[in-house]
């Protein structure tokens, strides 16, 4: 008797590493989300575009017409908008990846019966996790290329540099959305979730994105840079205003662990809630 | 429509259980069963709510591992091989899991793409798949815009679309109107004749005789009797039975007469059911001493009753 292509396939991977565990097919789970964004999610990833454009606009000008110039490093001043726009593109970047990786992630996972829908193929929950976060990092991509789009002919990032904030946004992203939906499996209720918004705000807020970490007392500037945010900020910030430093290792790395961390662990949570 | 699973062929055993257990703490939710589903059959679990159905067709699903004992699908073990035994299943759960924000064709489509399967292979099988379950019509509407029974049928073609050798149906009916049971029904019979397994678990006697051939019933975690309709009948229940009315409180009042004239009484709180295999002579005789029911029904023996005899309860409670 034949064959059937889905267990050929399945076959195939017989042997490989994680092979109860991953598929190899997070690319399938990326097409959901993709044709179901075509069909209308859109609008609300366009919301979260305009948010830190706004934000440049009253800020930096509005703001930064009575703030005048900021010293980043010595002898090094720019405008305040030069100042606060990095820190706008690290934090849309991590907004765009929580909304993702939080509440859309949380309706699937207890209302849509979407992963279990998927966890009933020959998929496995890393694919689901991979795939979930993949989008979410999609998401805050778009917001940084679309944000850098607007501000570099505006001269506000320069140089070949501040390209690099890009893929720095998807670390970013990349880092906040496996976080994020590491938290959101262990969610139980709307009042957790509601969690998420408390603490993005005052994150945005005092990571020093509005202005510099050195007006805190040392100690409460020790508990900001232990803060995810704050790492963000810093790379996009060097990397736009082409301060290339050591210390860019050091954040990259801080977001290396927090993509790790929040993998493995959802990876386990989807297992345990689906797959007991 | 040519093939939508594999042709049957012979008694291949496809899944083998012996002694299979589950337990979530202190509960036992399946205990110890043993039972065996070959090719070709369209096997049922019939049994209350909490019999332990779910929990047994997770297992075999490879989306929950036991507490104990073995179970092969396909000759593999769902905890080893998880992956693998999936893509040979169509599962069919409780609860629609479509994605409502999308056609029904893209419901289709992403599922294929979750078995690896090509853009090519799956656009055609969408076409089949969308005349198997009538609904070409709708192939460009969103899933929100569907009826129940529509999204069942939409929820079985789904399954479907990595041509499964088993089908697995949980409580394929249960909330759908009685002309949408029926036209799911003959969507079903038209899979088994093509030779597709069917491992379907109800807690409607009608849909188990309409559709096993083999019906495993179960209650409490345990194989309380296994074997097809019709000799389940045969052995623990007689031909016809006889359903007396006589009110809330003289029901049980007959209750020792009435058991004396038959094989066998269960007193319901609203009924009494008399058990003999000629219910119009026992009707006569129940009148002729003296015991005038308000009602009474005389009918073939079912499920129901095979039920009722082996757990002493209801089916549906």
């Amino acid at each position: 008797m034949k064959t059937s292509d889905a267990v050929l396939i399945a076959e195939s991977l017989k042997g490989r590493f994680a092979e109860g565990t991953y598929s190899r097919r997070a690319r399938a789970v990326l097409e959901h989300r993709r044709i179901a964004f075509k069909q209308g999610h859109w609008i609300v990833v366009a919301s979260g575009f305009v948010e830190p454009i706004l934000y440049l606009f009253s800020f930096g000008y509005g703001v930064g017409k009575l703030v005048g110039k900021i010293q980043v490093t010595p002898g090094h001043w720019v405008t305040y908008a030069q100042f606060i726009a990095p820190a706008l593109l690290a934090t849309s970047a991590m907004n765009g990846a929580i909304y993702d990786s939080t509440w859309n992630v949380y309706f699937r996972l207890k209302y849509d019966g979407t992963y279990k829908a998927m966890l009933a193929t020959s998929l496995g929950p890393l694919d689901v996790a991979l795939g979930e976060i993949g989008w979410a990092l999609f998401r805050g991509l778009i917001y940084a290329t679309g944000f850098t789009a607007i501000v570099m002919p505006l001269g506000i990032i320069k140089g070949w540099y501040g390209l690099l904030a890009i893929p720095a946004a998807v670390i970013i992203a990349f880092a906040f959305a496996s976080i994020g939906m590491l938290y959101t499996t262990y969610a139980k209720s709307f009042a957790q979730m509601d969690w998420v918004n408390v603490v993005m705000l005052p994150l945005f807020l005092f990571s020093g994105s509005l202005y510099p970490l050195s007006i805190y007392p040392d100690w409460l500037r020790y508990v900001i840079e232990a803060l995810p945010l704050y790492h963000g900020i810093q790379i996009v910030r060097c990397l736009s205003l082409g301060i290339i430093q050591w210390s860019l290792l050091l954040h990259v790395a801080y977001f290396v662990v927090m993509i790790v961390v929040g993998l493995t662990f959802t990876t386990k949570r989807m297992r345990a809630l689906f797959m007991r | 429509m040519s093939t939508i699973g594999p042709a049957a062929g012979g008694k291949e055993p496809l899944i083998i259980a012996r002694g299979l257990r589950k337990e979530y703490g202190d509960f036992t939710a399946v205990d110890g069963i043993d039972f065996q589903v070959n090719r070709g059959d369209s096997f049922g679990f019939l049994g209350p709510n909490g019999a332990g159905k779910s929990t047994t067709m997770r297992i075999i699903a490879a989306t929950l591992t036991r507490s104990g004992g073995d179970i092969t699908i396909l000759g593999k073990d769902p905890e080893v091989r998880g992956p693998e035994i999936r893509a040979h299943l169509g599962v069919v759960p409780q609860q629609d899991n479509l994605d409502n924000s999308l056609t029904v064709e893209d419901n289709l489509y992403v599922y294929g793409r979750y078995f690896g399967l090509s853009k090519k292979f799956i656009h055609g099988k969408i076409e089949e798949l969308l005349a198997f379950a009538q609904l070409e019509e709708k192939r460009g509407v969103k899933v929100e815009a569907l009826s129940g029974g529509m999204k069942r049928r939409l929820t079985i073609a789904r399954a479907l679309v990595s041509e499964p050798e088993i089908l697995m149906l949980d409580e394929p009916t249960t909330g759908l109107d009685p002309q949408a049971r029926h036209i799911l029904w003959d969507r079903l019979f038209r899979l088994k004749e093509q030779g597709v397994t069917l491992l379907i678990t109800t807690h409607y006697m009608d849909e188990a005789e309409q559709l096993c051939d083999r019906l495993m019933v179960m209650d409490k975690g345990r194989i309380m009797a296994e074997d097809s309709p019709a000799n389940l009948i045969k052995t623990y229940s007689t031909k016809e039975v006889l359903e007396v009315r006589f009110g809330s409180d003289r029901n049980a009042q007959f209750a020792d007469q009435l058991r004396s004239m038959c094989d066998r009484i269960e007193v319901l709180p609203d009924r009494v059911l008399m058990y003999s295999d000629d219910c119009e002579t026992l009707l006569h005789n129940v009148v002729s001493k003296g015991m005038q029911p308000t009602t009474s029904l005389v009918r073939r023996s079912s499920l129901e009753d095979v039920f009722l005899r082996l757990t002493g309860r209801s089916l549906v409670e």
